[in-house]
């Protein structure tokens, strides 16, 4: 039994199973810190990004300014913003006979695996994870045609030329698997491959292997996979939360008697309470309102900010917030918001109850009813005329780089009664700042994010005791920021197996017994003799 | 031989009342809980006493499934968790969790305030006894206990509908609840996989009628109310307030926009609002069509239905309005109907199916003068039109069905016991399988030959494959050995016999045939030996052939040893020893490259060709 992983990203995973000669992908994440070195797509014209220097070396001997743009004291690609892609040539990927997904955050990928590459497979999700990750590869691929850029840019990623830029271009790893966006027909395609599955249901695989989704309580309809035969379990946890937030609880005794258990997706802020995190969130909000300055949450469609709304909607009154606008701005917001209110069975007990009376789960639905949250596809059209100020704006995308929050960094960077709070865990506020510096508005860093962190991950570990752990490297060595706090890493005996992009790990198995059925004529002969 | 059994308490051979008792693998399972609309006295709930006189439920019953949230299939739910006392697990999926609790607590009203009866469930009980349900996700494979599994399939039929697969090891059955093979406006159509159940528990409520198109029944049904409306009539239609309700919700909204008609609809009050709020939420249960455009506009919010008030049924001019209950036998629908039945210009439009007894019953059977309570009689003078809406399965329907799950016996509930037989004797001439109608508290009994699970040894399994050639071929069945270990609490295990000799604690008896030939060879003994090594060696390729100290030569597991003859010491007596498996014997033979004398025994051959 192999494992082969194509991505290095430990919350954005990416490996194949090879188990009992089935050929198994679990999730495909797509790494997006990528764009980070790409300049910012404004929806409406911005003269300042427009009429940045080029790029030329200091000695004059390399001239990239069509492609590179200075902006702020760094250095920028100016074309269409490209992603980090999974490794493609480790194995072929024509072979993968089924697609395991995890969460919506962990399928952004699945169109440059699925298309022109000769899959023929199934890919296995829950139907939320389907309908909101339909949504957000919408959303992705909205915000890069509506603003269109014909040129790309290849010559700076030629080794020779690429040792040359500064820095961070210079240190960018697999610069020539980055890929441009994918399109809507490929989605579609990609999409239709999908096959919906509920929590605990079996799943055979040519008969062979029994694949079960089991919630994992990060997000609506977050699972994590059991990957068994008659003798053999394989648990892969990806993205799991013990928080109580909308989704449905962490089923974690269905994890127990692992031979393997492939643990991916744990928190990117070990340190960061998200409590404590919400709780700041609510007062930096109110406190920039108050002093008559607008607020800017650049955030996911969906995921976390319907916890921010619900959050709010207790918070509001008591903060005397009520005639403040709130408005939340996508292409997809509005389905985000109403798919949010359809999927009772995926979420917790509470909400269910609520659906049973019946009532919409989400409070964001009385938000939405007495006005006080907006939801519009752009800023264009009807916001610009119902736009008030101070107000509220959730918009995408996290990384700054494209979507609407481009325009708000323009309009509202220069004044320093804004601000910013950044609650994405995904990227680093600093880079995803860059080009935007120097800037006046307040910046607010409250990273919320629920996935499991390394208290609660030992704990579980202890509980399901599984025989194996296989994990990325980075969960076995503390962070290199903080080398001294030997309790952010995984402490296991036996030691967990790291991996990291393009390594293929031989699984410590032994197989010793095979299920077979022995015909009942034959059975009674057995039972005579 | 394992049996299953079967046994009706409620709509074996009948309409209403479902509750069916499944005996599967040591288990015993409880299928709907339904009460008979047709009835009023005791008859109207399932006969608990059969299942036990004096003890508690709870002891015979490992679990209890709810289908979906018709009254027929759980009206008797509080009466039996509470009154007769029942606290083991209830499912059901979550629509049916959410609006069974409602139509309990209108079914109990109806029953205790309207018609004054005592002794009757409470709705506390129905608070209690719905917190015993346990929700059922579509396709999730629950586990009861650590033997029984069930699994929940889209039924179609109502909002939340399922069928229900059990599991026992590898003992199964399918109960269907009931159901609808094909999608309506708002529902999607029911499907299962080839899950070869032992038994499938089959609705038949149209098992003799194969239904026209749907768009034909349509366009009567519109045409009719819309003549009805023309010349200033009232039009009842009497229904379930969540099912069939919203699917002609729907027909006559898209009607009257299409039309642009002013008469108003009405739809009795109370349950409306709070019903289509119920599908709004279940969106993912309604059909593909409106769950891909549920963001865009929820097919739920109707511009021209509106809440009926009791003062409306005087108005003057034409009107539509629904009405609960479906089959007249109280309520606002009963109301209505007596204050219109006067008029011939009025029409009542019967969408479904009407229980025995009730008035809807007997209006469809033509009668024209209704006895009513307090001996009053009603003439009916409206026009009675029955236009079946409800969403079962129709004949083709149900074959359909058998198709998927490809049963190995079929047996038929909930219908009417001559159109069952009917049926039952198609079914059995199509699939050529057995086909049972058992009628309440008469039990059938299947017997199943379940195939016996065995854990393989790895090694076992891979050398015997290896044995044959690189490729096993799937079409060849072959022979394997290997030794059976039947322990206590421990699954069969199959393992070579050294495993299991080692694993019994037993030591190992060889058997091994041996022959001797003699031959004439001058050589001394260990010449003659040494010449047979070298020919075996230069002929027999890729076998391993030892010639030891001992005076021995060994090829694979088969000993050869020379000695001289005691009377000639010309005449050298070969000892040949192989053990029993033969197939090695004759594997060293097919190496040896030479042609064989006819009749000429296998171990001559070798000999022959050495001299």
């Amino acid at each position: 039994m192999k494992l082969y992983c194509l991505s290095g990203h430990p919350t954005l995973p990416c490996n194949v199973l090879k188990f009992k000669s089935t050929t198994i992908m679990l999730d495909c994440g797509l790494d997006t810190t990528s764009v980070l070195n790409f300049l910012p797509l404004p929806l409406v014209h911005s003269p300042r990004l427009s009429k940045l220097p080029g790029w030329v070396s200091k000695d004059g001997t390399i001239n990239l300014e069509k492609e590179l743009k200075e902006c702020a004291g760094r250095v920028f690609v100016d074309a269409q913003p490209e992603f980090c892609l999974p490794e493609r040539e480790l194995l072929d990927l024509s072979t993968i006979d089924v697609i395991l997904i995890s969460n919506y955050h962990c399928m952004m990928a699945l169109p440059y695996i699925t298309e022109h590459t000769g899959f023929t497979g199934t890919v296995y999700a829950t139907e939320p994870t389907l309908q909101i990750g339909r949504l957000l590869m919408e959303e992705l691929v909205n915000f890069m045609e509506r603003v269109p850029k014909a040129q790309s840019a290849t010559s700076w990623k030629n080794k020779e030329i690429q040792r040359m830029l500064p820095g961070p271009l210079k240190d960018a790893v697999d610069v020539w698997m980055w890929k441009r966006c994918y399109s809507m027909q490929e989605v579609n395609s990609a999409l239709s491959k999908v096959q919906l599955v509920g929590y605990s249901q079996k799943v055979e695989l040519f008969g062979a292997v029994q694949v079960s989704p089991l919630s994992s309580g990060y997000s609506l309809g977050s699972s994590n996979w059991i990957i068994q035969s008659h003798h053999e379990k394989v648990s892969y946890v990806s993205g799991s939360s013990l928080l109580t937030t909308h989704p449905q609880p962490m089923d974690q005794s269905s994890l127990k008697n692992s031979d393997v258990l492939i643990l991916t997706g744990l928190t990117q802020m070990p340190t960061a309470n998200p409590d404590g995190m919400l709780g700041e969130f609510c007062s930096n909000l109110a406190m920039t309102i108050r002093a008559g300055g607008n607020v800017l949450v650049p955030c996911y469609s969906s995921g976390v900010i319907y916890d921010l709304l619900e959050c709010l909607y207790q918070f509001i009154e008591s903060a005397n917030l009520g005639t403040t606008p709130f408005y939340f701005i996508s292409p997809i917001a509005n389905s985000s918001l109403e798919f949010s209110q359809i999927f009772a069975e995926w979420l917790c007990h509470n909400k269910q109850t609520k659906v049973y009376l019946p009532e919409p789960p989400f409070p964001h639905a009385e938000l939405i009813q007495t006005n006080k949250l907006k939801h519009y596809p752009s800023i264009h059209g009807d916001f610009s005329s119902e736009f008030r100020q101070p107000c509220v704006v959730f918009t995408g995308h996290p990384s700054l780089r494209f979507g609407d929050v481009v325009h708000f960094m323009e309009l509202w960077g220069k004044s320093s009664l804004n601000t910013i709070i950044f609650t994405e865990p995904d990227f680093s506020y600093l880079d995803a700042l860059a080009p935007y510096q120097p800037l006046a508005m307040k910046c607010v860093y409250c990273p919320i994010d629920t996935r499991l962190n390394f208290h609660q991950v030992s704990k579980l570990l202890k509980e399901v005791q599984p025989l194996h752990v296989v994990c990325p490297e980075q969960y076995t060595q503390p962070p290199l920021t903080q080398s001294h706090r030997s309790d952010l890493m995984l402490e296991l005996q036996p030691p967990p197996m790291p991996y990291r992009r393009c390594s293929v790990l031989n699984l410590p198995f032994r197989r010793r017994y095979e299920r077979i059925y022995i015909l009942p004529e034959c059975a009674v002969i057995v039972a005579l003799t | 031989m394992p049996e299953i059994k079967v046994t009706p308490l409620g709509a074996g051979q009948d309409v209403g009342r479902s509750c069916i008792l499944v005996s599967i693998g040591g288990k015993n399972i409880m299928l709907d809980c339904g009460m008979h609309m047709g009835y009023n006295d005791d008859r109207r709930f399932p006969d608990f006493s059969y299942i036990t006189q004096n003890g508690r439920l709870t002891d015979f019953l490992d679990c209890l499934i709810i289908s979906h949230f018709h009254l027929d299939h759980c009206g008797a739910l509080p009466y039996m968790s509470e009154m007769v006392g029942y606290d083991g697990p209830i499912y059901m999926t979550h629509p049916t969790k959410a609006i069974c609790p409602i139509l309990l607590e209108d079914f109990r009203k109806i029953t205790v305030d309207k018609k004054g009866e005592t002794n009757f469930f409470t709705s506390q009980m129905i608070k209690d006894c719905m917190k015993k349900v346990i929700p059922l996700n579509l396709h999730q494979t629950v586990q009861v206990d650590d033997e029984l599994e069930i699994k929940a399939y889209y039924a179609g039929h109502v909002l939340g509908a399922a069928m229900v697969h059990i599991k026992v090891g590898s003992e199964s059955v399918v109960y269907t609840g009931d159901y609808n093979m094909t999608p309506d406006r708002h529902l999607g159509a029911a499907w299962i996989d080839k899950c070869r159940p032992d038994i499938l528990i089959s609705e038949s409520t149209y098992a003799t009628t194969i239904r026209d198109s749907k768009r034909c029944r349509e366009r009567d049904f519109l045409k009719k109310v819309h003549e009805s409306i023309e010349r200033g009539g009232k039009v009842l239609i009497p229904v379930f307030a969540l099912g069939r309700a919203q699917e002609l919700c729907i027909l006559l909204e898209t009607f009257w926009e299409r039309m642009n008609l002013k008469a108003p609809i009405y739809f009795s009050t109370g349950l409306t609002e709070k019903a289509n709020h119920y599908y709004k939420l279940f969106i993912t249960w309604t059909n593909q069509k409106i769950r891909k455009t549920f963001v865009q506009r929820n097919m739920f919010e109707f511009k021209h239905i509106k809440a009926f008030d009791r003062s409306y049924a005087d108005n003057p001019g034409p009107m539509v309005v629904f009405a609960t209950p479906g089959m007249l036998h109280a309520g606002q629908s009963l109301q209505i109907f007596k204050k219109w039945a006067g008029n011939e210009k009025n029409m009542v439009i019967m969408p479904g199916y009407c229980v025995q007894g009730t008035i809807g019953h007997k209006i469809l059977n033509g009668q024209r003068k209704l006895e009513m309570e307090g001996r009053a009689t009603l003439d009916v003078k409206l026009q009675v039109e029955y236009m079946s809406f409800s969403a079962h399965a129709d004949a083709k329907g149900i074959m359909q069905l058998i198709r998927m799950a490809e049963p190995r016996n079929m047996l038929l509930v909930h219908g009417e016991a001559v159109k069952m037989e009917f049926l039952k004797g198609k079914i059995e001439q199509e699939f050529s399988i057995d086909c049972y109608m058992p009628a309440n508290g008469e039990t059938t009994t299947v017997t199943t030959n379940p195939s016996v699970p065995v854990d393989i040894s790895l090694n076992l399994l891979k050398r015997e494959m290896a044995l044959g050639g690189p490729l096993p071929d799937p079409k060849k069945p072959r022979t394997m050995h290997g030794t059976l270990i039947m322990k206590e609490n421990v699954s069969f295990m199959l393992v070579s016999s050294e495993q299991a000799l080692k694993e019994l604690g037993l030591n190992e008896h060889q058997l091994r045939f041996t022959c001797h030939v003699q031959l004439q060879d001058p050589h001394s003994d260990a010449d003659t030996l040494h010449r047979i090594y070298t020919h075996l060696k230069s002929v027999l390729k890729g076998y391993t052939i030892q010639h030891l100290p001992d005076g021995t030569v060994i090829v694979e597991s088969i000993v050869i040893k020379v000695s001289s003859s005691a009377e000639d010491s010309n005449t050298k007596v070969l000892l040949l020893s192989w053990s029993y498996q033969v197939k090695t014997w004759t594997l060293f033979l097919e190496g040896l490259p030479m042609q064989s004398k006819p009749g000429s025994s296998p171990n001559h051959l070798v000999i022959e060709s050495l001299f």
